[in-house]
């Protein structure tokens, strides 16, 4: 597996971990994550650091404001 | 009135009522979910919960306009977004003025630097991120991108319905969203260097 560093690939891993790439991409995306090593590495850092940001901003919502609002519903005019 | 006509229209009211429910049921449903963009989209924690009220008070009212069977959460967020510009409520941020050299790969080498010989694994080298580092950096973020990086990676929504709920180019999402991602990871870049000097 290839090391040298392959910045260019910034963009394309972003697209491609938005699942925003079209299916060719998708696969020429995997065909380059395959055979490149430094790429395969972010993509995994950057997988995981995405879902532990995830965590870390998620709040779940109140359970008094899940009650006002499911008493608003009643209350606003229709 | 005919007999006929008055049944007709406890009918027609009927099934009104019947969607009307249906609509409160589905849009209470997502509640959980619109909170978790709100929250950050508007800053605190009492501002997001007035937000979603008002939010909420709008959907109600205005529910005759959402089309069933099309995404109630994108409708949502459109209504959320918009009362949130109209309220100016958005906390203004200094724009940055680090210029934006470094890519999104200078996190994971800053994180690697701190870590020194010890070899930690990725999951290792994230978790010298602390929680409320990322709560700050996303909160600093200038608001235009930080709405956009919330609904796409908090939100899940993609490019497409991001560019609809705020009424911008998707290529504008992407700039964005691009710009955001690389502002954030270089303010956690920054918090891993200061803890380590």
């Amino acid at each position: 597996m290839s090391e040298t560093p392959c910045r260019g690939c910034e963009e394309l891993l972003e697209l491609y971990l938005d699942g925003e790439l079209a299916e060719e991409e998708v696969r020429e995306a995997e065909e380059h994550l395959d055979a490149c090593g430094f790429c395969h590495r972010h993509y995994r850092f950057e997988r995981l650091l995405r879902a532990y940001m995830r965590q870390a901003i998620s709040e779940p919502i109140p359970p008094e404001l899940s009650s006002k609002l499911a008493a608003l519903a009643s209350k606003t005019e229709q | 009135m005919s007999e006929r006509a008055s049944e007709k229209d406890a009918r027609g009211l009927a099934q009104e009522a019947r969607s009307r429910v249906r609509f409160e049921e589905e849009a209470l449903e997502h509640a959980d979910q619109v909170y978790q963009v709100a929250r950050h989209i508007a800053g605190s924690r009492e501002d997001a919960e007035e937000l979603m009220q008002e939010t909420y008070v709008r959907a109600f009212r205005s529910w005759r306009s959402y089309e069933p069977g099309t995404n109630i959460r994108a409708w949502l967020m459109r209504i959320l977004t918009n009362l949130n510009i109209d309220r100016g409520r958005r906390k203004q941020r200094r724009p940055t003025e680090q210029p934006l050299e470094e890519g999104a790969y200078s996190l994971y080498d800053r994180l690697e630097q701190a870590a020194g010989q010890s070899g930690e694994d990725e999951e290792k080298l994230i978790e010298r991120l602390s929680q409320s580092t990322i709560v700050e950096a996303l909160a600093d973020l200038p608001h235009d991108f930080r709405d956009v990086l919330v609904l796409v990676d908090l939100g899940d929504f993609s490019y497409q319905e991001t560019a609809q709920i705020l009424a911008i180019p998707v290529g504008t999402v992407m700039s964005r969203l691009h710009r955001a991602r690389r502002l954030l990871r270089q303010s956690l870049a920054a918090s891993v260097s200061e803890r380590k000097a």
